[in-house]
């Protein structure tokens, strides 16, 4: 009973995330300008994360933890590199 | 998949409950960064997802590793102190960036910089009612 439960609520939250992946993708490809490409990129990695959230609860591994947080951190420090080199045209001056 | 046949079916429907709750508002908020028309509305969208999103999935992921370890597995707590300190600080960066650029191209429908009412450094404020 619960494992069904689990299964199909897993089934359903994976297939959203995808489309939110998708949603995303389409504004890193298709932005009108720079600054929404970037901003697609961020939330493509947010929406990266809890889909490898999901999949370890599916798989009943911690080890999907340890990859959500490296992309999360990831995520961070490209987002915030790319709005510096937006700004300044520059990372590190 | 053995172990989520013995978990009880209140504590089933509560990580099934989080998960979807998490995954509906994080899609919600990427329809509405594709459907927004302008950046500035565009970049209040994704914040759904990494506020309630992110938080109904780590929730789930925590009542599922501590039902099924049958100890406080907490370590969630890491990833959601890391995202919600982090997106105000990028998204901010990112609007600040965009909205040098807008000025140095001169769009219209952007505060400039000399509205110069209230007379402190904040009056480079991004709200377009303070247009002069």
């Amino acid at each position: 009973m619960s494992a069904i439960i689990l299964v199909l609520a897993l089934a359903v939250a994976q297939l959203m995330l995808l489309a939110a992946m998708g949603c995303c993708l389409y504004r890193l490809i298709r932005g009108p300008r720079a600054q929404d490409r970037v901003l697609g990129l961020d939330a493509l990695y947010v929406c990266a994360m809890l889909l490898l959230l999901t999949l370890g609860i599916r798989s009943d591994s911690t080890v999907f933890f340890e990859m959500a947080l490296v992309i999360a951190l990831l995520g961070f420090v490209s987002t915030a590199a790319l709005a510096k080199f937006l700004m300044r045209g520059e990372v590190i001056e | 998949m053995t172990e989520l046949a013995e978990l009880p079916p209140w504590a089933a429907l509560l990580i099934a409950f989080f998960l979807l709750l998490g995954a509906s508002l994080t899609l919600l908020g990427c329809i509405g960064l594709l459907r927004f028309k302008t950046f500035y509305q565009r970049v209040h969208a994704p914040t759904l997802g990494t506020t309630w999103g992110a938080g109904g999935i780590l929730i789930a992921s925590m009542i599922f590793f501590s039902m099924v370890q049958s100890r406080p597995v907490l370590h969630e707590i890491l990833i959601s102190v890391m995202v919600f300190v982090t997106t105000p600080v990028t998204l901010m960066l990112l609007a600040r960036a965009t909205l040098y650029r807008d000025r140095a191209e001169g769009m219209s429908g952007v505060p400039s910089l000399d509205t110069g009412s209230t007379g402190d450094e904040a009056t480079d404020s991004t709200y377009p009612t303070q247009r002069s």
